[in-house]
């Protein structure tokens, strides 16, 4: 409808072609074409939103699953399942298991990701194109192509069944020095020019003029490792072996391996596993969306 | 990988900032002491360390330790025993192997058009004035930010042959529902259905930034020249879009021939091994069977395949991705 209008703004030529009665047959036509896209996308909006409403629902209905057949509002709710997963399961140990991995991958990877962007984008040194297209080379090699060795190596550390264990292989990533690097080259070099006039070294810079004009991808970076970590499965299930050091995916899929599936407890869990990172994303969605857009148009 | 290292380095070289303070790479290099040249390396080499360190040892080590590991008959305790090219053979001659790729290959095929479609569709739709964008925009995106074993399990819960949610309303219109995840011929489908809604709002974004990036001038101009809504989705939008179109079929080849989580938790690789994936098969190798060595090279493999596929997507691109 308002594209209409503008079109008809824009272009004077076309409107005096148009009797009256055809444009208000057409301004009629569009007003129904918008109704209906808007009807379209809001029962696609609710079609996504639905499995996680229904989360909530069976994470709140005592039993369910065993007998009962599905219904748009627990017929008892209670919280029961909630009770029972953090008797059931060492569940609270759990969640702080993969919030101390989160938090701590998120620091180091921020950490490893500036100073190497610092590096490629201020600090020209022989081979330096070589090893940025080895660096980002490293983003094609999949996880599962290193899960054997990686075993094999953190098991000759002995540190199979550790946290350090979890956390050494997520300490560098590509992606994230590739975001921060592209980040830097929009700083102008001026401003370097001018700290070094005042006598400031590259740490300086790089602490004092760098790190605060990239702030927002500094954010996109740090969500984007907090939800890698968060939601990382494979190589936590291979290299933590006893339950009480397992993190929330594993220990969620574990949950669906007993005899009957209690999927209430199991719904229950996912209800908990989602609220951080919900959280996280209705506090940073512009720089989620703003960080995946920007990946695909580099 | 010579040829993606130096397509990606040209690239990049190209895109280097001329001037650097203090050295100017294109420019002779001021004369300086052999101390400030001391001194500028170890700076070089602190800003590096901790990120070379890292990928040293925990990504491109083990990318070479498992092309060793794929030569050796090793069940990850006894000391590994050399046995040559065999594992790559035993693989190659296995039918196991062609039905773990095959089944790789139809999660592809079935769960890219539909994404992509699907995210193309969205993406049209939330370009428009539209009431309520930034919410809408919010709610397609919101199954990227949750995990796959999360929604692997509310996908298996709601598609419950018995009394799963997406049956019942089945039931309701009168169709008997298929046994989705219990059913070999259903549970492919199952799994590429949950992928789907999962990845549907990454895709979204990335075509939509990519739309908004469309001089809005040129699809008013065909629309004078009575462009119809078709005409201008074929001949101007999607030529427009193909960088970022390139961007998501590259990605989601990449992560698809490397999909596991919600195999893992959807069916184990079952009904009958109908949903038995590449990825799913070396977990299975390695840590039920014990044969890390086969493990070892089906990775491999599934490298060189995911290598060669990309690199002919790059090589191809040229003929179909416009840069404008």
């Amino acid at each position: 409808m308002a594209e209409t209008t503008t079109l008809r703004a824009d272009r004077p030529r076309v409107a005096p072609a148009r009797t009256a009665a055809a444009r208000t047959a057409a301004a009629r036509a569009a007003m129904g074409r918008s109704v209906l896209l808007h009807t379209v996308m809001v029962i696609g909006a609710l079609a996504m939103f639905f499995p996680f409403y229904w989360t909530l629902v069976t994470s709140l209905s005592p039993g369910a699953g065993l007998s009962s057949t599905p219904s748009l509002v627990p017929a008892n709710p209670s919280l029961d399942a909630y009770v029972q997963l953090f008797q059931q399961v060492p569940f609270a140990r759990v969640v702080g298991n993969s919030m101390l991995l989160a938090v701590i991958t998120t620091l180091v990877q921020l950490l490893t990701s500036a100073t190497a962007a610092y590096a490629f984008s201020r600090l020209p040194f022989p081979g330096r194109t070589v090893v940025f297209g080895v660096y980002l080379a490293t983003m094609m090699i999949p996880l599962q192509v290193l899960v054997v060795p990686l075993f094999a190596e953190l098991k000759a550390f002995g540190l199979v069944d550790t946290y350090l264990g979890a956390l050494l292989p997520t300490f560098a990533a590509a992606f994230g020095i590739f975001l921060l690097r592209q980040a830097m080259n929009q700083v102008p070099v001026e401003l370097d020019e001018a700290a070094a006039l005042d006598g400031a070294g590259h740490f300086r810079i790089f602490w004092t003029v760098i790190l605060p004009n990239i702030r927002p991808a500094l954010a996109t970076l740090a969500v984007f490792a907090f939800m890698g970590s968060w939601n990382s499965f494979l190589w936590p299930l291979v290299v933590l072996r006893s339950p009480e050091l397992q993190t929330l995916p594993v220990a969620l899929a574990g949950l669906q391996g007993q005899f009957t599936t209690q999927w209430d407890i199991v719904m229950a869990g996912s209800v908990i596993s989602i609220l951080p990172m919900l959280a996280i994303y209705l506090f940073a969605q512009k720089y989620v969306i703003q960080g995946v857009a920007n990946a695909g148009l580099k | 990988m010579t040829a993606l290292v130096g397509d990606v380095a040209a690239e990049v070289g190209g895109k280097l900032p001329r001037s650097v303070i203090g050295v100017a790479p294109e420019h002779p290099r001021p004369r300086r002491s052999a101390r400030a040249k001391r001194r500028y390396a170890l700076t070089v080499l602190a800003f590096m360390l901790p990120s070379a360190i890292p990928l040293v040892l925990f990504v491109l080590g083990p990318m070479v330790a498992a092309a060793w590991i794929s030569l050796t008959e090793w069940n990850l305790l006894s000391p590994a025993k050399w046995v040559g090219l065999d594992n790559y053979a035993t693989l190659l001659t296995d039918p196991e192997t062609a039905h773990v790729f095959l089944h790789t290959v139809y999660y592809i095929v079935g769960y890219l058009p539909l994404v992509y479609i699907g995210g193309l569709a969205i993406a049209i739709a939330l370009n428009t004035a539209l009431r309520g964008r930034t919410l809408l925009r919010g709610v397609y995106f919101l199954p990227v930010i949750t995990s796959w074993i999360v929604v692997a399990l509310v996908w298996r819960w709601l598609l419950n042959p018995s009394n799963g949610v997406v049956n019942t309303v089945l039931g309701f219109f009168g169709i008997a529902g298929p046994g989705w995840w219990s059913d070999p011929a259903w549970a492919m489908p199952s799994i590429i259905l949950a992928s789907a809604w999962k990845d549907l709002g990454f895709v979204m974004v990335i075509l939509l930034a990519g739309l908004q990036a469309i001089d809005p001038g040129l699809v008013d101009a065909a629309r004078v020249d009575g462009a119809g809504w078709w005409r201008r989705l074929f001949s101007i939008t999607l030529p427009l879009l193909s960088p970022a179109t390139f961007f998501v079929i590259v990605i989601s080849l990449i992560n698809g021939f490397q999909v596991f989580d919600q195999v893992y938790a959807m069916t184990g690789g079952g009904p009958g091994g109908a949903t038995q994936v590449v990825v799913q098969q070396i977990y299975d190798l390695t840590f039920r069977y014990g044969k890390a060595g086969e493990a070892s090279a089906l990775s491999w493999l599934l490298f060189i395949v995911i290598l060669a596929v990309t690199v002919v997507q790059i090589r191809g691109q040229r003929k179909w991705v416009n840069y404008g």
